[in-house]
């Protein structure tokens, strides 16, 4: 995203929401965008859709800072976006910029 | 101004690129700024090792040679995913494809060699490929995930290899070749037969004297037209007929090519400044295609542009040929063919499928063919380079190293020990004993550390043993206790059943105190060992241990199958495949409602409802739920089904009540998690209509009783189960079966399925705790225990407004005018 282009923060719901290690969907008109809480309380946001076949990442296993893909288990880094590991290279989901601001989580859409 | 470092760039990151790298830091690690250009996106693997990858038998991360993170930590600069558009010898810089311009000093060559694509109509169809790179593989692979038949033309090794593979993914697989016996440059005519019978035993059906005229198919391939008419269907075609050196872009940049870039003893071009090495290099007249040889180059090139060794020079290398195709020992080296003045020794001993010649001229051994048995290859190949007299060992020659020693005098077991220190162990490295030994002195005192330190056994493995040896007889008896079983994964050094033992004998009951008992190297695991973890934990206490869904694949926390479009597959559980007018109607009901797109009546006789959305999971299951049924967990490492024939109740054959204790077993045994899927049956009389003897657990009555069956399998790789027992009543069968699950349960590693763990084990070892009735009963108390816990219906607990049915629902859902949600409470 650019940084210099405003960015839209949207609300979408309790950061409580999220467990830890685990994802939650956030449907959008250009897609869904799965929102992830680390083990470490880290929050991220990626488009709900893995570089290889399009397998929603949202229903992974969560593990430090990255989600296996459930179809195939591509590895997918939450900071960039990227595969990992053996599929290093291979594609990258686009991140999306994500605050977490009064136990609310806000996405930055500009769309 | 700081001086400047000399600028090596190699173009190709193959396994010569990623050699001469490692070469050159050997001998000098800060003359150089060194830059490597690969086209494949990413870092370098062992090409000779995509065939165990295709076969299913290794996974890319173990073929992985000089990883992105080694480059990295070398102070290698890489670019990788850009190829080269020119070099530029005047200006001393190569182009890349986007533009940039990368100087050197000294360029090297390693852009290996490109499949040769047969000019054949039909080549540009769908479902064409060569074998040469990884994208090649994974087009393989996904082709022989939807079955169907595969078509490999060339029978050389890389296509019997490919051939091989395909037919283990469950390809109907043939192999067409032009010449009637099959690798036909490195076997003679006996050998070539031994290896099409143990083909056939592998699958790949042989088409020998066979010309291909013309690929068949509209856009994808269907089939291949020979010249004399016959028409084989294909849904995949392999074209492996051989490789041509990669000279581009040396050619147009002006060096001298002829087959391949003309290089000197010192791997040296037409242009003083640049070199090339591996498949795309012509020495003395010669390319060559096999991985020897790019070794020795290397140790050459690097020698030579270190300044370390200014006389060393490359004068060819002889070669040998190792099949990796899994259970099939074939070597072939040097001449076979004989010629004249050559004399022939042979061995054959059909019935064990034997065949060993070896080929002698003037007392020296030229040529060695050796099928079946192999392993005194490496010992005549290097009989062979040497140049020994053999004329002292002609007599028991033949009988291979061990033999020949023992007559000689010297203990079998020292043979190796008493090898020279150049004695080739590893052929696909290049790595010597001495090389070998002086790693183990240096520290590396397992396997996994020799392979890491020196490449010994790094890549087909069958030198494995003679590294063993190498190990023992350097350590003495302390290497056996170090040699560890496989990891778990990534995340620990410790195998599953060390693991396993660990949780129970240390009363490890949570996943962190596992993971930080036993030393986890990462903060929470990986998608490959938190599952086994939480399978373990609930195993070992089911009473303590809470089930942890974030460590479990998407299917088993979200009770149903996702299926490649992100919907869901959902089976009720059908008791022993009965059904009744009220489910039927109840199905039909939620088909209607929630616009099912289809419904197919299951191998384990069920009904599947295909193309579920998520979010409708909990209301579907609340109206199955409604009429009685439960989860079937056909989406869980747990109990399938229970398939059942009709026995005694309708069958004019049956012999007991099949459908009847179908039913039991089902009842007793469903909701119970396992460390792979579980399938039972069971068939009414011999017969078998239930096909019992490829489940689980398989019952086949019979007038006099029960007799079980385990450790069958349908998958990819049948095998038919053992008869594990032959007991008299219902009553037994179902002790029987209860105590095998659990004993499979708490012994298996996880995702190991009954047939492996039964090979692994043994027959005997559970025969032996199943016919003990103390043991048995102890059995059966802790299954009962666990199912006491773990036989609850999980859709019931995820009825529609329930706190776990939730998460099945978005966060939020902006599709509609950026709709915020409301506030939490």
């Amino acid at each position: 995203m650019n940084a210099n282009v405003m960015i839209n923060w949207t609300d979408v719901g309790a950061a409580i929401e999220v467990a830890p290690q685990s994802a939650r969907r956030v449907e959008t008109v250009m897609g869904a965008i799965a929102v992830f809480r680390t083990v470490a309380d880290e929050y991220y946001a990626v488009f709900d859709k893995c570089p290889h076949k399009g397998g929603p990442l949202s229903e992974g296993i969560v593990h430090g800072r990255a989600i296996a893909c459930p179809l195939h288990n591509w590895s997918i880094s939450l900071e960039s976006g990227e595969a990992l590991g053996a599929d290093a290279g291979k594609g990258c989901t686009p991140t999306v910029p994500l605050k977490i601001a009064d136990g609310r989580i806000l996405l930055g859409l500009n769309f | 101004m700081t001086t400047q470092k000399e600028r090596i760039v190699i173009i190709g990151a193959g396994m010569a690129g990623g050699r001469i790298v490692e070469e050159i830091l050997k001998r000098d690690d800060t003359r150089f700024e060194i830059s490597i250009i690969g086209a494949e996106p990413c870092a370098t693997y062992d090409r000779i090792q995509l065939s165990p990858v295709l076969a299913g038998e290794k996974t890319f991360d173990q073929i992985v040679t000089h990883s992105q993170d080694w480059y990295d930590s070398n102070g290698v600069k890489t670019h990788f995913g850009y190829w080269v558009q020119s070099i530029e010898t005047a200006a001393k810089h190569v182009v890349l494809h986007d533009g940039q311009t990368i100087a050197y000093d000294k360029l090297i060559l390693a852009t290996g060699s490109d499949p040769i694509r047969l000019p054949l109509p039909g080549s540009d169809l769908h479902g064409v490929v060569a074998f040469r790179d990884l994208l090649d593989v994974d087009l393989m692979t996904q082709a022989a995930n939807n079955g169907g038949e595969a078509v490999v033309i060339g029978g050389g090794l890389l296509g019997l290899e490919a051939a091989y593979g395909l037919a283990k993914r469950g390809m109907k697989s043939t192999v067409i070749h032009l010449v009637d016996v099959l690798m036909e440059r490195q076997l003679d005519e006996a050998a070539g037969r031994l290896l099409e019978k143990a083909l056939l035993d592998r699958g790949v059906i042989s088409v020998l004297n066979a010309q291909s005229e013309a690929i068949l198919g509209e856009t994808h391939v269907e089939g291949l037209k020979l010249k004399d008419g016959r028409v084989i269907p294909a849904s995949l075609l392999v074209m492996a007929v051989g490789i041509h050196p990669h000279v581009e872009p040396a050619k147009s940049s002006g060096l001298v090519v002829e087959r391949g870039i003309v290089v000197d003893d010192q791997m040296r071009t037409s242009d003083p400044n640049i070199f090339a090495i591996g498949e795309c290099a012509q020495h003395r007249g010669q390319c060559y295609g096999l991985v020897a040889p790019i070794w020795d180059m290397c140790r050459t090139l690097a020698d030579v542009l270190t300044e370390k060794n200014v006389d060393s020079s490359y004068a060819g290398t002889q070669m040998a040929t190792r099949l990796k195709v899994s259970g099939v020992d074939l070597y072939s080296a040097g001449r076979f063919s004989g010629g004249e003045g050559c004399e022939d020794i042979v061995f054959r001993d059909p019935g064990r499928g034997v065949y060993k010649r070896i080929v002698i001229k003037d007392d020296k051994l030229v040529g060695t063919v050796l099928f079946g048995e192999a392993a005194d290859g490496g010992w005549y190949f290097d009989l062979m380079k040497k140049g020994e007299d053999i004329a002292p060992i002609r007599d028991t020659l033949i009988f291979g190293q061990a033999v020949t020693n023992a007559l000689a005098g010297q203990d079998p077991s020292d043979a190796i020990a008493a090898w020279p220190d150049d004695t080739e162990v590893c052929g696909c490295n290049g790595v010597s004993k001495g090389q070998v030994v002086a790693s183990i002195a240096s520290g590396n005192d397992t396997l996994d550390k020799v392979r890491g330190h020196c490449k010994a056994s790094a890549s087909c493995g069958s030198c494995t043993g003679i590294v063993e040896s190498l190990l023992k007889c350097t350590l003495g008896d302390s290497f056996k206790a170090q040699t560890g079983p496989k990891p778990v994964c990534k995340c620990t050094e410790h195998g599953h059943a060390h693991v396993r033992k660990a949780i129970i004998e240390q009363e490890l009951k949570t996943l962190p105190d596992v993971m930080q008992a036993l030393k986890w190297t990462t903060p929470d695991g990986c998608s490959s060992c938190r599952p086994a973890l939480n399978y373990y934990l609930l195993c070992a206490w089911p009473r303590e241990y809470k089930d942890d869904p974030r460590s479990r694949f998407v299917n088993e926390r979200n009770h149903a199958n996702i299926q490649k479009d992100g919907t869901y597959s959902v089976v009720p559980r059908m008791w022993g495949g009965l059904t009744s007018a009220k489910e039927l109607r109840a199905i039909a009901d939620v088909v209607d409602k929630f616009n099912v797109p289809m419904v197919k009546v299951t191998g384990g006789q069920r009904l599947d409802l295909f193309g579920v959305k998520k979010e409708d999971l909990p209301a579907v299951w609340a109206d199955l739920n409604a009429a009685g049924m439960v989860s079937g967990h056909a989406y869980a490492k747990a109990l399938r089904t229970v398939k059942t024939c009709v026995g005694s109740e309708w069958c004019r054959f049956g012999t007991q009540d099949s459908t009847g204790l179908g039913v039991k077993l089902e009842q007793a045994t469903w909701g119970s998690y396992m460390p792979h899927k579980f399938k039972m049956a069971v068939s009414g009389c011999p017969r078998n209509c239930a096909e019992a003897t490829i489940k689980d657990f398989g019952v086949v009555c019979v007038d006099s009783g029960y007799e079980l069956h385990v450790g069958g399998n349908a998958g990819i790789h049948l095998r038919g189960t053992d008869l594990l027992a032959k007991v008299a009543t219902e009553q037994e069968a179902l002790e029987w079966g209860k105590a095998f699950v659990q004993l499979y349960r708490e012994d298996a590693w996880y995702l190991e399925r009954t047939a492996p763990w039964i090979e692994r084990v043994g027959l005997q070892f559970v025969k032996d705790r199943l016919a003990e009735p103390e043991m048995r009963a102890a059995l059966v108390a802790r299954f009962l225990e666990s199912q006491a816990v773990y036989q609850v219906d999980p859709w019931a607990e995820h009825a529609p407004k329930s706190e776990p049915a939730k998460v099945f629902s978005p966060l939020a859902d902006l599709r509609e005018g950026f709709t915020q949600p409301e506030p939490a409470e």
